[in-house]
This record gives C-alpha cells, structure tokens and sequence, in this order.
C-alpha cells in the first residue's frame, strides 16, 4: 500500500516537474510547479515529518508561489512562439543526464549508514514533531536562526531598493 | 517496502529535470521555477536521510534552506521587475551587456 502511494506520487511529481521546464506559459508552468510541491509535501508526511509537510505548504506553494504568479501577472507575461522559448536542447539533455548519472552512480555505489540516532517513529509520535524541531532550533541551532532573520532583513531591504524608481 | 534509496533516486531525477529546464528555458521566471525545483529536490534528500539516520539535524537544515529561498525569492523577483523596467523584456539572451 505505501509502495504504490510512493510510485503514483512519485510518477505524478515528475511528470508535473516536466512538465514545468515544457509548458510554453510561465503562469502553465507556475501551477506545474505547486503541484510538484504538494508530491514533495506528500513524501514529508509519509517520512514521519508532518511539520516540514505543512511549511512546505505555507511557505512554498503559498507565500513563494503567490509571489512568482504576482509578477508573472504584473509584467503581463504570454506564451511565445514556438522557436523562441528554448535553446540548447540536446545539449541540455546530454548535461542533466550526465548529472542524473553521476547522482545515481553514487546512490547506488554507496551504502547508507546503519547508524540509528535517538529520533524514532515512537519519539516522534509521542513528542510531537514541531516539539522536536523547536527544540533543536531554539537551542542547538540558535545563532544559525538569528543569523537566517537577518537575512531575511536584508532581504527585504534590498527588493524594495530594487523595485523602486528613484531612492 | 520503500527505502531511503528510493527517495534519493527520485530527488536525483528532479535535479536532473530542474537542471535541464535552467539550462534550455530563455525566460528567466521559468528558470527561476526550475531553481526552486532543485532546491527542494535537495529538501527531499535531506528529510529522507534525516529519517533514516534518526537524526533532526537534517530537517533544520530543510528550515534554512527554505529562508534562503524565499530571500532569493524576493531580491529575484526584485531584479527581474528592475530589468523588465529596462529593456521590455525577460529573456536572458537581452542579457548581454558584458557580451563582445
């Protein structure tokens, strides 16, 4: 039963990634693209991480995408003809393929570690996975976080900058 | 059963089409969708390895990933609304000033 979820979930996630490098209109490929994000929401929950489900959720295939979509719609973005939205294909093919390759030479040449930490199935459904993460973020992982808030900071600074006519 | 193997092939093949889309799209919003596509393809990998070694560290690194990306997100979006301002256009062949 999990092994066929997997195989549809997965089939769908990429024929939907394939589907946004192929789509000719970008607002196509933007809705391709939140699709593949539910697939990869899907595979969280199903990796006992139902947080990360839902952020994935929140912030990708909502915030981040609201985003994408809001400038498509603001630069007034069509599709175009048919010879003028690609080049380089074949290398292209050859390339990722190359890279899908040495990806998978390595997967497979390797062994995964046996080692097993103290975050079982068992911890997780009696803590509570957003206990867990909150844990290890607001102590193990703290100047890491306060570092990412002034990125975010910075971040924001800089797109209105950018976006404005005249400072 | 599904191993973490799986999981990994899967996030492999979707680097490989993201990368492929990076590589032959001249519309610069779709490559930016392509980009967004790998990293969470290497999100993927992340949560199954973190899965499989019992080990959290995995998912907070997925948390930084996703600020990166949504700062990215926003100063991208910045300058391809700054570029169409300039030249009317999208497409990364206009982007050819340091061309000779």
């Amino acid at each position: 039963m999990e092994a066929m979820l997997f195989y549809l979930v997965a089939l769908v996630s990429v024929i939907s990634a394939f589907f946004v490098t192929k789509c000719r209109n970008p607002i196509n490929s933007a809705l391709c693209l939140v699709t593949t994000f539910l697939c990869l929401a899907v595979f969280y929950v199903m990796l006992q991480a139902p947080f990360m489900a839902a952020i994935q959720i929140m912030v990708y295939a909502g915030a981040i995408m609201v985003l994408i979509i809001f400038v498509i719609m603001l630069l007034n973005i069509g599709s175009v003809g048919k010879s003028r939205y690609t080049h380089g294909v074949a290398g292209a093919i050859v390339l990722s393929f190359l890279s899908f390759i040495v990806a998978a030479k390595f997967i497979a040449g390797g062994t995964v570690s046996k080692a097993v930490g103290d975050i079982s199935a068992e911890v997780v459904q009696s803590y509570g996975h957003t206990e867990l993460i909150g844990k290890a973020m607001f102590t193990e992982f703290l100047l890491p976080f306060e570092i990412a808030s002034i990125l975010l900071l910075v971040a924001i600074v800089g797109a209105v900058i950018l976006s404005k006519r005249k400072v | 059963m599904i191993s973490v193997y799986h999981y990994m092939i899967l996030s492999a093949i979707l680097f490989a089409i993201g990368s492929f889309g990076v590589l032959t799209r001249k519309n610069m919003i779709v490559i930016f969708m392509c980009i967004e596509l790998m990293l969470n393809s290497v999100n993927l990998t992340f949560i199954a390895l973190s899965r499989h070694l019992g080990n959290m560290d995995g998912q907070i690194f997925v948390f930084f990933v996703m600020t990166v990306a949504a700062a990215e997100a926003a100063v991208g979006l910045a300058l391809i609304i700054a570029f169409y301002r300039n030249k009317e256009s999208i497409e990364v062949d206009d982007f050819r000033l340091l061309k000779w």
